[in-house]
Parts: structure tokens; sequence; C-alpha cells
């Protein structure tokens, strides 16, 4: 919170222009994922070379972005969940759900492709309503009412499938997460359809100022006519759905079920997809584009443990740090630290 | 003529790019009660926050008792004698009022803290402000007054010498705040020397021997308070002639000259508000007047919709209208601005233009979208209009001061286009100028057709403000006021009968 | 308030202990009660670290990963590099605290939100318990071996054994420390208002790094007790721990915003949920998925009875 208050009588005629490059929260997360970048090229000149093969286009940077694609569907309802003032932790759990009611969906070939795609979805919604009605209508707090259907969603899932992993043939389906369309991997389509119809839903209608308003002060939206229930439900909803669709993509990835891996600590990545991107978590502004550039660079990190020959689970350690470390460079009293650290020596 | 007790001089301090205080002083005696005036954004705020160890100061002293100090933080600040009660009474509401009075001085024996000794001291401590209250009882479950006893009461548990009050009666009434002043005339008695920071000049002028003048964080002047007449306080702290406006005389009659837009028979809610019957004509200011809990700010929020009504039943425009929420208020022409701006009013990171348009676009519905221009011309109006001083219409509203909130607040309102208004407490926390502008506003707001309902605690500014006047007590209506029967004297005598029979 | 959530805590633990007991014979034994103590130890001594941290109005989530960590180190130095047992678990314990300290710091000092240090901290502690060993590593050491039989009798069958006095042993100091001690009392200011606690004096800053090296410290002596546990030290264990603790802190009728709340409600917290796994043990029928199923019901049908509770209580006020 900002203590210093520039006089209202002199009004500062460089403010804009200073809020613009003190303000610009794409900065540091862009600056991350450069870094992280060139660390590669240099690693591995030839890193971001793509090439065509049988009319696909292949290369690291398309494997990042169809990898990523998952990462960055969560972030996208993860970052309006947030904003709300609220967080959802239960998408891992819904993905392996979703992905285990397509799966056994996938194996009845007397149904058509769209159920098979659009019930799995209708019920990461209704999870999606559960978080919203359990935060919205008992006023559970969301870590807590999130945290429920996280442990038990697993379970159900588990349920679902007997214990198994089923496994199925559908091509339709497996188009959804391996298919090629122009070149280009399906997933990276889905990405921006979903990418697009957020960010017109949301800039193109008032939705995005009431979402904004609502995590900055609810009761004052609520006087202002604004139906912050409503919004807050709706989001979650969304976030169920964004999971869903993530989950669809993982399960098509690997054409079985996996309740038990699916989506295992991607809830954790897609908050700091968001929180990296620079969207705050007590809610107000947010940025889309911002959890897409934070999605990336956890894709791209994960990426450059795996050329580097770490082995799995020793890669978050990296992960950690250099996501901690956009976070402190965000933070104004760690700018001033270090560059008191690096003025005290020049002044003697 | 008592002796100085502590001297602030030529105190500079800079934030950024705003310098807060520019050469600002301060001259406490012991056994005095010193008011400290300005307008917002004067300093008198970040004067304190150094006084108390908050802020340390760029440049200049403060000698307490002949020693110079420099407190690096409130607990410093305390060590010396200085205490300070803040608006926001900074007590922990979770903890007992024991705890509380005693956080961080508890009586330990090995580290142990000893329960019944804790206990005796802090009873003894509130027993010396005349209160008896039950001292294992939460802070939070107190009264707002009882709060800012027992924040007084570890104030002088710490043997403070220097009581420093910021704006301690905002949120007290009459009665309470009677109590406080008896308090602090028996604390001068006995040698403390108070700082009192306030808006309210009645106030200053009942209980306070000295005032500083601070202006743009610059010292302007002290004065004796007995000698310095209320226009020429004013005239310091504005740095310019406010002519008769500060000593207006009743607004003239204004008989309501429209047709009925609002009446309300018999509307209440249980454990709310008891039953009344309220009318708004167009045209007419017409003011809610009692004592905090009377029940004016309910009476305001089931207008609105903001609380359901259990009984009786609104009439708009001479149809029936049932309100169960803000949106459905808004629909039928009205608007409401709450009291408290900080918790239900001001949306702060979102850019004045945001907290302008909000409520006009929430009642457009989210997919008709104001166009960008059309929100600029918009916002344009409406600073203009009210003069609001805003550095652009993209700053976070939460950099304005106060006055120019309640202004972009009251933009909003009047945004959505409403034929009723209803302000809460709209110049409350506000410096004189910004206060008579929002007074002058909504008198011309009359001459539009719109009616408003003026909710206030300062009698002089219902007076000057509204032609009618409905007074309140112990959520119900107890009497209506009009015309020449508009004055401070017989609108306290509605609040008051049979107050002093109980 | 807090009064009546406790209570009613205590009133679910008598309802879901007398249940079990009267659906499953031999529930109500000392043999059952000691194992709820010795099964939950690690889970107990990590609710109380816990505790601390969300009363003072943070929240840790690095405590599945510590405790991960320091099973492993222990393990390590114990059986590949000759490290007397003693000097290995209070070097484990050194630097869970001196973690907890600095992540305490980072967010005190750079405000950074708790949810996101301790997440990253989880992140980082884990990974670094497979750096230490990528597989688990058994302990076979005299110390652990006489650890293992370690323990007090209460009965011809029920022994309290080692990690459940050592969770009893801390439970009663923590009490101590939360309820009588003046940090005690800042943590509840810290958690119940912290602009008020600063500026009425509190060391706010310390305290906060406090609580979350107190945190730490827990964490890694539940990963000590979990080698005492199952004689080894495991990376891959300790997934989702954290949030079995902090179901144990809110159900035990501490609130997650801080300021409210007790050590024993927690107990009772922990006590619920150990019931609530070993009378699907008996059962038999339900496989493990289940339990997760019914600790989240369990956990989610418990905060509507609290938060109606608060309803009516402040009705009534």
């Amino acid at each position: 919170m900002s203590t210093t208050r520039p006089d209202p009588l002199h009004p500062d005629p460089l403010h804009k222009l200073r809020a613009y490059f003190a303000g610009f929260p794409l900065l540091w997360p862009l600056v991350g994922l450069a870094a992280l970048l060139l660390f590669n090229v240099v690693y591995h000149p030839g890193f971001l070379a793509l090439e065509v093969r049988d009319g696909h286009l292949y290369g690291t940077p398309v494997d990042l972005l169809h990898q990523g694609a998952k990462g960055i569907l969560l972030a996208i309802g993860m970052t309006l969940v947030i904003a709300s003032g609220g967080i959802d932790l239960s998408v891992g759990s819904v993905m392996a759900l979703a992905g285990a009611a397509a799966a056994l969906l996938a194996k009845r070939a007397d149904l058509p492709l769209v159920a098979v795609i659009v019930l799995p979805l209708l019920l990461a919604a209704i999870a999606g309503l559960w978080n919203g009605l359990l935060v919205t209508r008992i006023g559970i707090q969301p870590i807590i009412a999130t945290l429920v259907l996280m442990t038990s969603g697993r379970g159900l899932a588990m349920l679902l499938t007997g214990g198994q992993n089923p496994a199925f043939d559908r091509s339709g389906f497996i188009f959804l997460g391996n298919g090629h369309l122009l070149g280009l991997p399906f997933t990276i389509y889905l990405v921006a359809a979903a990418l697009t119809t957020a960010g017109l839903l949301l800039r193109r209608t008032a939705l995005g100022l009431f979402l904004e308003s609502t995590g900055d002060n609810e009761r004052a939206s609520r006087a202002s006519g604004v139906d912050a229930r409503l919004v807050k439900t709706a989001v979650y909803v969304v976030s169920g759905v964004c999971a869903g669709l993530a989950g669809l993509v993982a399960t098509s990835n690997i054409k079985q079920a996996d309740p038990i891996r699916t989506g295992e600590m991607m809830e954790l990545d897609a908050i700091f997809a968001v929180v990296v991107g620079g969207t705050a978590l007590t809610g107000g502004r947010f940025t889309l584009a911002g959890s897409v550039v934070g999605a990336l660079l956890i894709q791209t990190l994960t990426q450059t443990m795996f050329y580097l020959g770490v082995p799995p689970p020793i890669a978050p350690v990296p992960k950690a740090i250099i996501v901690l470390a956009v976070c402190l460079l965000q933070s104004a009293g760690f700018r001033r630290d270090v560059v008191g650290l690096v003025k005290r020596p020049i002044r003697r | 003529m008592t002796r100085v007790l502590l001297e602030l001089r030529d105190i500079v301090k800079t934030f950024g790019s705003v310098k807060a205080l520019d050469r600002a002083s301060l001259t406490l005696r012991a056994g005095e009660i010193h008011a400290l005036m300005g307008e917002n954004g004067a300093g008198k705020s970040t004067l304190i926050k150094v006084l108390t160890g908050v802020h340390a100061p760029d440049a200049g002293t403060i000698v307490l008792d002949g020693k110079p100090i420099a407190p690096r933080s409130p607990r410093e600040a305390e060590q010396a004698g200085i205490s300070t009660v803040y608006q926001e009474v900074n007590l922990i509401p979770t903890l007992s009022i024991a705890d509380n009075l005693l956080l961080g001085r508890q009586p330990t024996r090995l580290g142990w803290i000893r329960r019944r000794e804790l206990v005796r001291r802090a009873e003894a401590a509130v027993a010396r402000l005349g209160l008896e209250i039950d001292v294992t009882r939460a802070v939070g479950a107190c009264p707002l007054a009882i709060q800012q006893m027992v924040a007084i009461a570890r104030a002088l548990d710490i043997r403070a010498r220097v009581l420093v009050l910021d704006e301690p009666t905002s949120s007290l009434d009459e009665r309470e705040v009677a109590s406080l002043f008896e308090l602090l005339r028996r604390l001068r008695a006995e040698g403390l020397a108070i700082v009192l920071v306030t808006h309210f000049l009645d106030q200053v002028y009942a209980v306070s021997d000295r005032i500083t003048v601070l202006r743009n964080g610059a010292f302007v002047g002290e004065h004796e308070t007995s000698e310095l007449p209320r226009r020429r306080l004013i005239e310091a702290m504005l740095g310019r002639d406010f002519g008769d406006e500060a000593d207006a005389r009743p607004a003239a009659a204004a008989a309501a000259t429209g047709k009925r837009l609002l009446e309300a028979r018999g509307i209440g809610r249980r454990g709310l508000l008891s039953p009344i019957d309220l009318a708004l004509s167009e045209g007419e200011i017409v003011g809610l007047a009692g004592l905090l809990g009377a029940g004016r700010t309910e009476t305001a929020r089931l207008l609105f919709g903001l609380e359901a009504a259990d009984s009786g039943a609104i009439t708009i425009g001479g149809q029936a209208a049932v309100l169960r929420s803000p949106r459905d208020a808004m629909g039928k022409g009205l608007a409401f601005c709450s009291e408290d701006r900080r918790a239900e009013g001001i949306l702060p990171h979102l850019s004045v233009r945001e907290n302008l348009i909000l409520a006009m676009q929430a009642g457009r519905g989210p997919w008709r979208l104001l166009p960008r221009r059309e929100q600029d011309a918009l916002v344009d109006h409406y600073i203009r209009a009210l003069g609001i001083k805003a550095p652009s219409p993209e700053a976070p509203i939460h950099t304005l001061s106060g006055g120019n909130q309640q202004k972009v607040l009251l933009a909003r309102a009047l945004a959505t286009q409403p034929k009723i208004l209803l302000l809460d407490e709209p110049t409350r926390g506000i410096d004189v100028g910004a206060k008579l502008e929002i007074e002058r506003l909504v008198r011309s707001l009359r001459e539009r057709g719109m009616s408003v309902l003026f909710i206030s605690s300062d009698l002089d500014e219902l007076v000057r403000t509204c032609g009618r006047v409905a007074v309140l007590r112990d959520r119900r209506k107890v009497g209506e006021l009009a015309g020449d029967d508009v004055r401070p004297d017989k609108i306290l005598s509605v609040i008051a009968h049979e107050h002093d029979a109980a | 308030m807090s009064r009546l959530s406790f209570a009613a805590t205590a009133v679910v633990l008598v309802l879901l202990f007398g249940t079990a007991s009267w659906l499953y014979p031999g529930f109500l034994s000392a043999r059952v009660i000691a194992n709820l103590f010795g099964d939950n130890a690690a889970l107990g001594i990590a609710a109380i670290g816990m505790t601390f941290v969300i009363l003072s109005g943070g929240i840790d989530l690095s405590v599945g990963a510590v405790l991960a960590f320091t099973s492993t180190l222990v393990a390590l130095l114990v059986t590949r590099h000759a490290v007397p047992p003693l000097l290995a678990i209070a070097l484990g314990l050194a630097i869970g605290a001196a973690f907890g300290a600095v992540m305490g710091a980072m967010i005190h000092r750079y405000e950074l939100p708790p949810f996101l240090v301790t997440l990253a901290g989880m992140f980082f502690a884990r990974g670094m318990a497979f750096v230490l060993s990528l597989e688990s590593l058994g302990i076979s050491h005299p110390f652990y071996r006489s650890a293992a039989t370690f323990g007090i009798p209460l009965s011809a069958k029920a022994t309290l054994n080692a990690p459940a006095l050592i969770f009893l042993v801390l439970f009663a100091a923590a009490s101590c420390l939360l309820h009588a001690t003046r940090f005690g009392r800042d943590v509840y200011a810290v958690g119940g208002h912290e602009p008020s606690a600063r500026l009425l004096g509190v060391a706010v800053g310390k305290t906060k790094i406090a609580v979350y090296a107190l945190s730490g410290t827990c964490s890694a002596l539940a990963g000590v007790v979990a080698t005492l546990r199952m004689g080894s030290g495991n990376p891959a264990q300790g997934t989702g721990f954290e949030l079995d603790a902090i179901a144990c802190v809110v159900i035990g009728g501490t609130l997650l915003s801080g300021g409210v709340g007790s050590l024993a409600g927690t107990l009772n917290g922990v006590l619920i949920f150990g019931t609530i796994q070993i009378a699907l043990v008996f059962d038999g029928r339900l496989n493990s998925w289940w339990a997760r199923i019914v600790v989240g019901a369990l956990l989610l049908l418990f905060i509507v009875f609290q938060k109606l509770l608060a309803r009516a209580a402040s009705r009534r006020a």
C-alpha cells in the first residue's frame, strides 16, 4: 500500500510516464522468460531452431507451447479466481476427474464424439459450481472450500474408474491432444481459442471491470450494483471448465485416464504462473497476458531441467528459486535492498 | 505560564516526490490541550507519525523536556513518554481488554505470565478513567467508544507525558464526546500535555487551550483558542477568505414544490430499525438527524436495498416497489453514497475513471460496455463539475485525498442519473474547504429536481443544507422539523427529548 | 465464539469415537488409543507448528516437504556417513528452523504472501530431498532399534511409543509457550490485527520469523518421528501432508484469518483425523481412497457446522 500521495494541488505531469514504467507488470516475468531462453540458447545453440518435417513444424518453441498448453489453460481459470479474491486448489483433481470421465466415455463406441468432449466438461463445470457455491452461499474461505474437492476429487476419479487406468482408442478424442492442424499441434489452437474467448469476454464487455472491482472491494462493488456473488461463483465455474479442458488434453496425450498422476502438482504451477505474471494474490487487477507468460516460464523451466539432464524429482528446486527470484524482483523493498547493497561500497 | 514540554521544530519529511512536511513546528506545554488543525494534506497525520516514531524526519528536531529525542519506532516513542490513540483504534479486536492494555508489558515470573496480576493491573488501569468493565472481554465485542477509552487507558498506564489523539471523536456520539472531553480536562489538570487532531471546529473551541495551524506541510501559526475567531481560523487553514459560508444562517425554508418521488410507509427490519415513515419529493433535501446508532444509516440502507425490509412498503413514482438489492434500487432511480468510504466506497487500486463509472456500468449490465471515448468524456465532465483534484483519471483512487475520493464517489452516484440520492455522512473526515464545496453541490442538485436524503452528524451542516429534517432516536423516528424550525437547537432538543428523563 | 467452537470440536470427537466404538468391536481399547497418538504423532507435531503460523495470520505449505527432507537427511547421515543419530537429528532440526526463519524473513521484510513463499519453499525442500537421495533409505542402527521398542506401557497390550511421547511432550511445551508467555500473546496480536500490533509496540518481524522457524522445526521433528516409525528416510513421503495439518488446525477451531484458536483445538482435530483413519482400517471394506473422500466430506461438514454456529452466535449478540 502506497503511503506517498502525490500532492493533489500540484499534479505530477510525469505521472503517466512514471506509472507506465513502474507499473508495467509484464516487465519482470518477461525478463525472467527472456533470461531463461537466453540461457538455453547459450547452452544449446539451436534451441530455438524450427524445422518442418512431414508437413509439421517441429522444434523446442513448438514443444513449449504444446506441452505448456495444459498449464496455460489452468492459468487462465486460476487468474480469474485469484482476481476475484479467491484461490482454487482443486484444479489438479478436477483434471483427473474430467479425464477419468472422458476415458470411460471414449471407450463407448456408441457415444458421439461431442458427448465424449462435452459431458466431462459439464462435470468439471459442476465441480466448479460446487466450489463457487461453497464460497458464496455458505461463506467458506476459498482455500478450505477448494481443499475439500482437492482431497476428495481424486478419490472420486478412482471410484469412477474402479481403481484402473482405462485406455481408449477413439481417434477423434486422441486428436485433441496429439493431432496437428496446418502444421501446428492442435493444442496450440485450443489454447489460442481459449485465450481469445477469455480476452474478448473480459475486456470487450464489462465483465473484466466487474471482476476487478469485486476482487478489489467486494462490499463497495455490491453497493454499486454489481452482482458480486454471481461474479465469484462464475469464476469458479470457469476455472473448473478450464481444468476440465486441461484434463481432456492430458488424458488424450497418454491415451488413457490416470486418476493418480493426472494434474499432480499442477494447481501449484498454475498459482505460480498467475502470481509470477503479476496478478496479486489479494485480488483486483489481473492480467491474462501475464499469466500466460508465467505459465510459459514454468514450462520453459521444466524443459530446461530436462535438457540439462536433471532427474525429474529434482526439477522443482530451480523452479522454486526462479519463481521466488521473480517475485522478489517484483517487490520494491527487495529492489531497494539490492540497490543499497551495491551503492554502499561505491559511496565509501 | 506552564512550561514547554515538547517542541517539534522545522520538521521536513518527503515521500518520493511529495513534500508532506515543509518546516512544520509544534510547541506543547505541560497541562494543556493543544489542537492541531489543517486541511487534508496539510500534514497533520504525518507530523503525528513523526512524533510517534512511525516515520523518521528528513530534517528538524524534536525536543522533549529539554532533551532532543529521535524515536525510531512506536515502542521507542512510548518509552520516551509519548503515546498515541489513532482514529482507527489500534487495539487487537480478538484479544481481551487486559491483554491489550498490557501487551508487551505483562507481569511475568520466569517468563510465565501471571494472569491474576494481569487482570488486577488492567482493572486498575481502566478504573482510573472511571470505567467499570469486564477486562477479560474481547475488545472487538465492545462499542467503539469503550475501545477508545481502553486505548487511552493504555496510554496512561504507560505513564505517558504526552497524549496524542488523532481524530478521536469521528465515530462517537455527543454523549461520548462529552465524557471524553471531561476525561481530557481531568488529565490536563494532572499535568498531561494533550495534542488533539480534529476537524470539528465546535470541539476545538469547546476543549482546547491553544491551536496550531498547518497548511501545505508548513507551520502557519499558533494561537490561543480564546483569542481566535472561527473565521480567522478557517482562513488560516485555507489561506483564503471564505466569506459568510461558515456562519451561514439556516437555509430559507424551501417548501417541497415537486411531486412525491418516494414514499416509505412503515419500513423497518426486526433488530435493525423500527417501522418508520419517510417521504421524499422532487427538489427537496431532507436531512436525517440523530445520535450514533439511532438508525440513520440503517434507514438509508433499507431504502437502497442493501438490507431487506421485513415490514412496510415503498412506493416510488406512485408504483409499489420491492427493493431487495442495490440493483433493484438503482433500477428505480435511487443512488447511494455509503458513510464508510474505505470499506464500502472506493475500489482502492482501480483508477478514478473506473471508480466513477462503476455504478453506471453496473446499471447497463455486463454486455453493454460504455465505449472508452464516452467514459473519458463522462469522467472529464465530473472532474470539472465537482472540482476533483487527481493527477490523472487513470491514477489509482487511493492516491487521492479523502475529500477528492468522496467527490469521485459522489460522481459515481450522480453518473447513474438518479432521481433520488441517499447520502450518508458525505462530508465526514473531509477538510472544511471540500466540505463546503460538497454542501454547495448538494444544494445545487435540488435545483435540478433531484430529491436528496442527507445524513449528517453535523447539525450546522444539516441546517445549512436541508429544508426538512427527520429525527431518529434508538432506531425510531421521533420527529420531523421543517421550515424555520430547522435550527441546531431545535433539532438537538428533539433528539434529547425524554433523554434527560431516562 | 472460540470456546463454543472448541466445544463443538470436542463433541464431534466424542461422537466419532463413540460411533466407531459402537460399530466396531474392540475399537474402544487402550491399544487403539495408544495407536491414535503414535500413528498420528508426525501429523500432530506438524499441526502444532502450523497452529502457531496460522494464528499469526500466515500459512506454511512446506511442511510435508521439510518432513521428507529431514527424514532423508537423517537416514543419509546415519547410514552412509556414520553420524551419531542424535547429532544427525539435531542437525536436521537446526536446518528446519533455519529454513523456516529464512521463509519468515522473506515474508516479513519483502511483504511477499506467505502462501507463495512457503509454496516455493515446498518445491525447494522436496527437490533437495531428492538431491540427497533419489530413493528411500533404510536405517539400521542400534539407536533406532532401541527407539522402536521404547515406550511407556499403558496396559498389557498398549504402549505409548516414542513418537507418541515426543508429540505429547511437545504439545505440553507448546501450550505453555502459546498461552502463558509474552511471545504467545504477541502471536495472537499479530494475527488479530497486524497494523495495530505494530503500533502497540509488538516486534512484528521477530514474531513472524519466530513462528515460521517454529513451524520449520516442527516439520523437521515430524520427519525425525517418521524415521522412528518407519525405520527409513523417504524423499517421496509426505505429499499433501501440509493440507492434512491445515485440516486438523481448522477443524480444531483456529480461524485461517488468524488471531483466534488454540492448541487444544488442534489436538482435537488431530484426534478426529486419526479416529477416522483407524475406523476405516477397522471397517476393512473401504480402500484408502475412501479415506480421502471421507476426510474431505468430514472437513466440509465440520466447517459448515462451524459457520452455522458462528451465524447463530452473532445473531444472538
